[in-house]
């Protein structure tokens, strides 16, 4: 089999970098292989409202936003297998299963890779604890409620409170549960204010911060949970248990891309953002592989996703069209104090074909700050920010013809007033 | 029903299920009878799944001596039946010049046992071996006998071997009481009554309260709990043996090793409590588990754990495999005490305790059986041709259900439709490992669920997690009801 | 004169907001650091919206549920009262993005409408 551009992944990421890709160059066979039984990835299961506000300045749920992406597919001749799941990947070369093909490689020009991310479990977590039914990750409770139809509980505990957790904590109770706590580790919470006030305070739902699961009873199905207010380190302090007698335990503790393929075909992985090192195009370290979406770094607006996709897709598309290969300089882009991680982390002006989008996550919550951007040492942005937290993902945008004629690193800081 | 059998064996653990492929060889009509849902749900079900060479246990021990005869027979039975298995060899660390002479007296001992492939090595020779070994090993005894097994496939296959030759299974059924009538034995059951010339009490943690249903000379069980973590495939090649550091009073200590299916198992603690149903992971646990496996390798990638657990050893105060007839009742006999090494012997107290319940009942063989059990489907492990051919002639074999171990729709289908099929996700899991990978399930558990929803003919929100009342769900949403 | 506290949901300085009233007249808000707190407050505690998103029985479908929503907010007090309507509603396959499942949902005037396909089962 052949193609000139394989898309792993049919989820928000795939669909905009195939788009892309096929709008920037029609004469480009595109191929989306999807691991289940339809196309929209997460999407799909997240039916609350809130996106495509930058996207199409509408707010639409899940499954009307990747509707607006897979009904433009027929007309630019996208084709997409479904129930097909990719096995190895390697330059130019994609091997994937599916029932009608059996094991199969697709030869083709260049690879974007969409896989998404995976939930991190309980087992991740060391919850100790006895193993009974009724502990799920929000997003697996999600799926249950919300595409099987199927309640996966009644009295409910709720661990982190990251954007799914939040979700999960007014759809179950909208469901008819009873949810009686979010516990949230850190401090501050990792969702949108939004969210707190929408899906927690509108129905009384108390939210504990600095507060963690220290046990789990039950033998077949979960009876209780312990729960306990964390010091500074996240330590338990005792005197501070407390038992909630429910059912069931979600867990919304964090996302991690799935980058299985990726280490496998041995693309550079960059430990902050556990996704590949990417270039301005979103290249991998391996040329011609290309990453976009929760596979390169956890995002919380799916309008950057697909933002970002596009830009993939498009740069994916020149690969194959092109022969040209890159000679131009290198930049890399650094994380002075308070940044956690960018993407991009290195750039090719010479490749640019607008102003440069780096987006960056901080390392804690900073108020009345500034957000600080170096070219080689010399301070070329200073931008106050009255709040930025990690939940939240920042950007700042540089100008190309400044990137044309610099020198050396940049740096991205944030530093308090 | 005809509830009168020849032999009741109680429980379907390793020892249990091993012993019932045993006696199935003779002519003789067997009954196993679990108070689960299912084989493999107790001691067997979570241990560190290692074969032991056999240098620990006092030589003449009945210990000993099953040790060294189950690794042996272990090495055939695992081709017999298909079981994954490594003879990969351990390493018990020495990092204290001091204790050097503990190293030779293992040594010793395992020649005393007739343990094979036994050498002491000195630390240059095992920095070679192994890259990660702490900066303080001194020496350490090798044994090139002993390997890793997937302890699941083991069970499942030893009572799916024994059920193909005849013996009956019956589960969800927990013995009440054993009554000696005539020259047999009523056992009343949770799950009904039935009737034996013979029981083999192989009832694990257990084994003690069966045991003393009938006997004066009363037994004691200890559970020992043991916390595991599991880490990450993607930390093979971390170690390439089972590392163990030298053993104390308590047990082996905190081992490190590949799983059979290419993970990292750092565990156990050794932890007495009075729980023989509920073995909670805890936090010390864990902290124990961690601190432990850092003595002997360095850099151990606890972050990459995909999951936590722990398990109880059945420890009689003895401290010894308990294998015999009980004196004071005449056809009833013992597997008690069944504590490490319990799986690397399972094949050898199989072996045993078959020959003196057909002694005992006069039974002589069939005149044909059949111990190979080797027709589940794996498609990746199939050459191109024959994986290509499997999935066209059935395409659920080339539907991927669980990601993280790439295990398709086919693959959990059979693990349901089998003798002594799945009939709970755990059931699944451990036949097909579908959620046993990074996410723990969380990709596959609804989609496993679907099809055993589908197979079982029984509503989705019957399906359990491990039987009982461990139900997933709590019905449809936009019930009226 | 009465006061209420509410949290800004427009960014992540979750700002309190104080807001004074006198009768369902707004006097006052207090505690908001930018503009959109303010405009935020006025609105919130006169008539609070919220747009509910949910599913909905189908049958004759491919699948059996179907996700929808009210098709504007509608006023936050009405949220249990529409869950109960859509809860005892269903709706029959096909169904197309933007279907109006119920015409006006719990008497607040809003319809409820489909937010994805679901095909029939004979297709």
């Amino acid at each position: 089999m052949r193609a000139d551009i394989v898309v792993i992944g049919g989820g928000p990421a795939g669909l905009a970098a195939a788009i892309a890709a096929a709008k920037e160059d029609k004469s480009l066979n595109v191929l989306i292989l999807e691991r289940d039984n339809e196309l929209g990835g997460i999407l799909n299961q997240c039916i609350h409202n809130g996106f495509g506000l930058h996207t199409f300045n509408e707010e639409l749920t899940g499954p009307e936003y990747a509707s607006r992406f897979e009904e433009q597919l027929d007309g630019l001749g996208i084709n997409y297998m479904l129930n097909t799941m990719v096995l190895n990947v390697s330059s130019g070369s994609v091997t994937a299963v599916n029932s009608n093909e059996g094991v199969f490689t697709v030869s083709c020009g260049a690879i974007v890779l969409c896989m998404g991310c995976r939930e991190r479990p309980r087992g991740a977590l060391n919850i100790p604890g006895l193993r009974p039914a009724g502990v799920f990750t929000a997003g697996t409770a999600q799926r249950l409620v919300n595409i099987e139809g199927y309640m996966p509980g009644r009295e409910v505990v709720i661990l982190g409170s990251g954007d799914i957790g939040l979700i999960m904590a007014r759809r179950m109770t909208l469901e008819g549960a009873n949810v009686k706590a979010v516990c949230e580790l850190m401090p501050y919470s990792g969702g949108l204010k939004r969210n707190i006030v929408q899906c927690l305070d509108d129905f009384d739902i108390p939210l504990l911060l600095s507060h963690t699961v220290i046990d789990i009873k039950g033998k077949e199905r979960v009876t209780s949970v312990v729960i306990a207010k964390v010091d500074s380190n996240s330590k338990p302090i005792p005197g501070t248990e407390q038992e909630i007698t429910c059912d069931t335990l979600l867990l919304s503790c964090g996302l991690i891309p799935e980058n299985e393929l990726s280490r496998a075909a041995d693309i550079k992985i960059n430990p902050a953002t556990n996704g590949p090192v990417v270039n301005e195009s979103f290249e991998t370290s391996v040329p011609g592989i290309f990453a976009c979406g929760n596979v390169l770094h956890v995002h919380d607006l799916v309008d950057y996703v697909s933002e970002e996709s596009s830009r993939a897709g498009k740069s994916a598309a020149r690969y194959v069209s092109s022969s040209i290969i890159s000679v131009g300089a290198e930049i890399r882009i650094s994380t002075g104090s308070g940044v956690r991680y960018t993407v991009p982390s290195i750039v090719r002006p010479d490749e640019l074909d607008s102003d440069l989008i780096i987006r960056f996550r901080s390392t804690g919550v900073f108020k009345d700050s500034y957000i600080d951007v170096s070219f080689n040492g010399s301070n070329k942005i200073h931008r106050r920010k009255q709040i930025i937290t990690p939940g939240e993902m920042e950007q700042v945008i540089l100008k190309r013809e400044d990137l044309l004629n610099i020198s050396g690193d940049i740096c991205i800081a944030i530093s308090e007033s | 029903m005809d509830t009168r059998y020849d032999v009741i064996i109680i429980g379907a653990g390793v020892t249990g299920c091993a012993i019932a492929r045993e006696l199935s060889r003779f002519d003789c009509k067997v009954l196993v009878l679990e108070k689960d849902e299912d084989v493999c749900c107790g001691t067997s079900k979570a241990n560190s799944g290692i074969v032991h060479a056999g240098y620990d246990a006092k030589p003449g021990s009945l210990k000993a001596k099953m040790n060294v005869r189950g690794n042996e027979m272990m090495r055939s039975l695992v081709s017999e039946l298909d079981i994954p298995y490594k003879q990969i060899g351990s390493l018990v660390v020495c990092t204290d010049e001091s204790l050097r002479g503990g190293i030779e007296e293992l040594y010793n001992r395992g020649i005393a046992n007739g343990v094979t492939g036994l050498k002491i090595m000195e630390a240059s020779e095992i920095r070679e071996l192994e890259p990660n070994i702490s900066d303080d090993v001194v020496c350490a005894l090798f044994a090139s006998t002993a390997g890793i097994i997937c302890p699941f496939r083991l069970n499942i296959a030893l009572a799916e071997c024994a059920n193909q030759n005849g013996v009956e299974f019956k589960f969800d059924s927990t013995v009440t009481g054993i009554e000696a009538i005539g020259s047999g034995f009523k056992v009343t059951s949770s799950g009904g009554e039935y009737c034996a010339s013979v029981i083999v009490n192989a009832a694990g943690c257990h084994s003690d309260e069966i045991h003393n249903l009938v006997s004066s000379k009363k037994y004691h069980i200890t559970p020992r709990r043991g916390d595991y973590m599991l880490l990450d495939r993607s930390c093979e090649g971390l170690v390439n043996h089972v590392i163990f550091p030298q053993p104390t009073s308590l047990g082996k200590g905190i081992l490190v090793t590949p799983t059979a299916h290419g993970n990292i198992l750092i565990g156990p603690t050794a932890i007495d409590t009075d729980n023989k149903d509920e073995a909670p992971v805890t936090s010390e646990g864990l902290a124990k588990v961690i601190e432990g496996s850092a003595k002997n390798i360095k850099g151990v990638p606890v972050k990459q754990v995909i999951t936590g657990f722990s398990g109880l050893r059945a420890h009689e105060d003895g401290g010894e495999f308990i294998l015999e007839e009980t004196t004071d009742c005449p056809g009833f006999f013992d597997c008690v005490g069944i504590e490490s090494p319990g799986l690397t012997a399972c094949p050898a107290v199989g072996e045993y305790m078959a020959s003196l319940v057909a002694d005992r009942l006069s039974l002589s063989l069939k005149s044909s059986w059949n111990g190979i059990c080797h027709d589940v489907k794996k498609p990746f492990e199939l050459s191109e041709k024959e994986r290509a051919e499997l999935i066209a002639s059935e395409p659920a074999y080339g539907k991927i259900i669980c990601r993280c171990e790439t295990i398709t729709e086919g693959e959990i289908i059979d693990s349901i439709r089998r003798p002594l099929g799945a009939r709970s996700l755990d059931g699944v899991k451990r036949r097909t490992r579908a959620g046993m990978g990074r996410c723990q399930g969380g990709f596959c558990s609804p989609r496993v669920m679907e099809i055993l929803s589908r197979e079982l003919n029984v509503p989705l929100d019957s399906i359990t997690k491990n039987g009982g009342s461990s139900k997933i769900l709590f019905g449809r949403t936009k019930d009226e009801s | 004169m009465e006061t209420k506290e509410i949290t800004c949901i427009n960014c992540p300085m979750g700002c309190r907001l104080t807001v004074t009233m006198s009768g369902s007249e707004v006097i006052s808000v207090e505690g908001n650091t930018c503009k959109r707190g303010d405009v935020y407050a006025r609105t919130e505690v006169i008539s609070p919206v919220r747009t509910v998103t949910t599913t909905i029985k189908v049958t004759g479908g491919s699948v059996d549920r179907v996700s929808c929503k009210t098709k504007t907010p509608v006023p936050k007090d009405k949220i249990f009262d529409v869950m109960a309507e859509i809860g005892s509603a269903s709706c029959t396959a096909p169904v197309k993005i933007g279907d109006v499942l119920i015409e006006d949902c719990a008497g607040t005037g809003v319809p409820v409408v489909a937010t994805k396909d679901v095909s029939d089962l004979l297709v």
